[in-house]
């Protein structure tokens, strides 16, 4: 079943460290925010393959955007 | 006398600053990116440049477009505030060379305190207490190793041209060493643009106190006394006072006469603030030196009664020191609570967003410094600090219950803060008796 990630916060999108195709275990950075000067990781809620990334460095995302999907 | 004062900053600092420009009769220039079109500062600036985009390197970090909005304005001072551009010692150059003032110490001290390791060597040689750890940077875990061996862990590794706690991390145990430096190597380069990491022995459970310190073109430096600023997260300072409460009158006179000493060594100018780390010995460390002005002054002028902003830009005009030490005295207490726009019940999350409703408290003994109003946006691209609360009275204790009942009053919607979290720490024991350390806020000790 694919799942969404979604932003916690609004942010900046600061750093992608994943590809779709990447395996990621529960708790990792799929993408990192910036906001108010603060890195902030969406992480993964469970392990998986990175299915899509759905944002761009520099995007601003509402906290509830969906991000990533995970397979 | 300077004429006119650009203030390269936003939000409650460049208000602050703006009031003692004119106080001092000068003419105040504030400048502002997209972003900041509507906010707080730019209105209340006799005129306001457009500086870029709402991502700070486009706007407040960038000195071209800050230069040209000072000779625009026909500036002849730059106060840089705190934060963005007030610690880049190029930047401080790029100012003077323009012909225009810049108030805070000379670029080369900025430069030397911002390199860490140098600002260690440097103390060290001017008698100053400095932690254990290298005098180096170390190339890579194995040198750090090494230096830990002679220090012993923990130990906590340090970005050498670090600020904000960015490349900072604990390390517990030999085995824990590797992973570390390689991950705080990595945060440091993203961040300062350099990887260069140094050791020192890591403290459980320190205080961080720290002197205000001012010196003039004289060679002349007084001490403001001293800050207490255990409440951090982050590495961030949440509430602060003055005097510290609880400080041995011997400790407190070794820690001013070695804080001028210290920028007495460097011939420091205008004002700045030597960190200083104080173990449960009543033993003290030098930390850092802030070269600027700091978030937590006003504590500092209601203890003392004095304006650092307006001796700034006095002392920035050329003039000598407006006080003598002798007439430098702490007569009342102060407090300081820092209202973010952040979420103390996810971990001090920010909180972006509109600020819908600000009721703000007021009467005697309550100082507010804000940067914003009802309607204020609270972007995601710059620091969440909203507004400052400052209580102060005659005794620490009247102070300390005059900053509960103003926190109390404080109503701020629309955004989360960290008022909640500051109700419960100035209502705890611990803050009350003045038994505070600077690893409380994240072991939990004011958690609902």
């Amino acid at each position: 079943m694919p799942e969404d990630i979604k932003a916690h916060i609004t942010g900046v999108v600061f750093q992608i460290p994943t590809k779709p195709g990447d395996r990621v275990a529960a708790g990792d950075a799929v993408i990192v925010l910036e906001s108010m000067k603060m890195e902030i990781p969406v992480e993964a809620p469970r392990a998986g393959a990175v299915r899509e990334i759905k944002v761009q460095e520099g995007q601003t995302v509402q906290e509830g955007d969906v991000v990533a999907v995970l397979e | 006398m300077l004429r006119t004062v650009l203030v390269a900053n936003r939000g409650e600092i460049a208000r602050r600053v703006f009031r003692a420009c004119r106080q001092l009769g000068m003419r105040t220039v504030a400048v502002y990116s997209e972003a900041d079109r509507e906010a707080f500062h730019v209105r209340e600036a006799d005129e306001a440049v457009a500086i870029g985009g709402a991502p700070a390197r486009e706007s407040y970090l960038n000195s071209d477009r800050i230069l040209e909005a000072a000779r625009q304005a026909r500036a002849d001072a730059i106060h840089p505030g705190y934060g963005f551009l007030s610690e880049n010692w190029r930047f401080a150059k790029a100012v003077q060379d323009a012909g225009i003032v810049f108030i805070g110490p000379k670029p080369d001290a900025i430069r030397r305190m911002g390199d860490k390791i140098e600002a260690r060597r440097l103390m060290a040689a001017a008698r100053v207490p400095i932690l254990p750890g290298s005098l180096t940077p170390v190339a890579n875990a194995a040198e750090a190793r090494r230096a830990a061996d002679e220090v012993g862990f923990p130990i906590i590794l340090k970005a050498a041209v670090g600020g904000g706690g960015i490349g900072m991390a604990r390390v517990g145990q030999e085995a824990e060493l590797q992973s570390a430096f390689t991950t705080a190597a990595r945060r440091a380069q993203g961040a300062f643009g350099s990887g260069e990491l140094y050791v020192e022995r890591y403290l459980e459970r320190p205080r961080h106190v720290e002197v205000q310190v001012f010196g003039d073109d004289s060679g002349e430096v007084v001490h403001l006394h001293e800050r207490e600023c255990s409440i951090q997260r982050r590495h961030q300072k949440l509430v602060e006072e003055s005097p510290a409460p609880n400080l041995p009158a011997a400790s407190k006179a070794a820690l001013t006469s070695t804080a001028v000493a210290g920028a007495r060594a460097i011939g420091y100018t205008n004002a700045g603030t030597m960190e200083f780390l104080v173990d449960e010995s009543g033993r003290f460390y030098f930390l850092e030196m802030n070269t600027r002005l700091q978030v937590e002054h006003p504590i500092t002028e209601e203890a003392t009664g004095l304006d650092l902003v307006v001796a700034q830009l006095r002392v920035g005009s050329g003039e000598p020191l407006p006080w003598r030490q002798s007439e430098i005295v702490q007569s009342r207490a102060a407090v300081e609570c820092r209202v973010y726009a952040e979420d103390p019940t996810k971990g001090f999350l920010p909180s972006p967003g509109t600020v819908s409703k600000l009721a703000l408290p007021s009467g005697r003994g309550i100082r507010i410094e804000s940067g914003i109003e009802a309607g204020s946006t609270v972007s995601v691209h710059y620091d969440p600090l909203l507004l400052k609360l400052v209580t102060h009275a005659a005794t620490r204790a009247q102070a300390v219950q005059r900053m509960a009942d103003a926190l109390d009053a404080c109503v701020i919607e629309g955004v989360r803060t960290t008022v909640p979290f500051l109700r419960r720490v100035i209502t705890s024991d611990e803050f009350r008796q003045g038994r505070v350390h600077t690893q409380m806020v994240e072991q939990g000790a004011f958690n609902a």
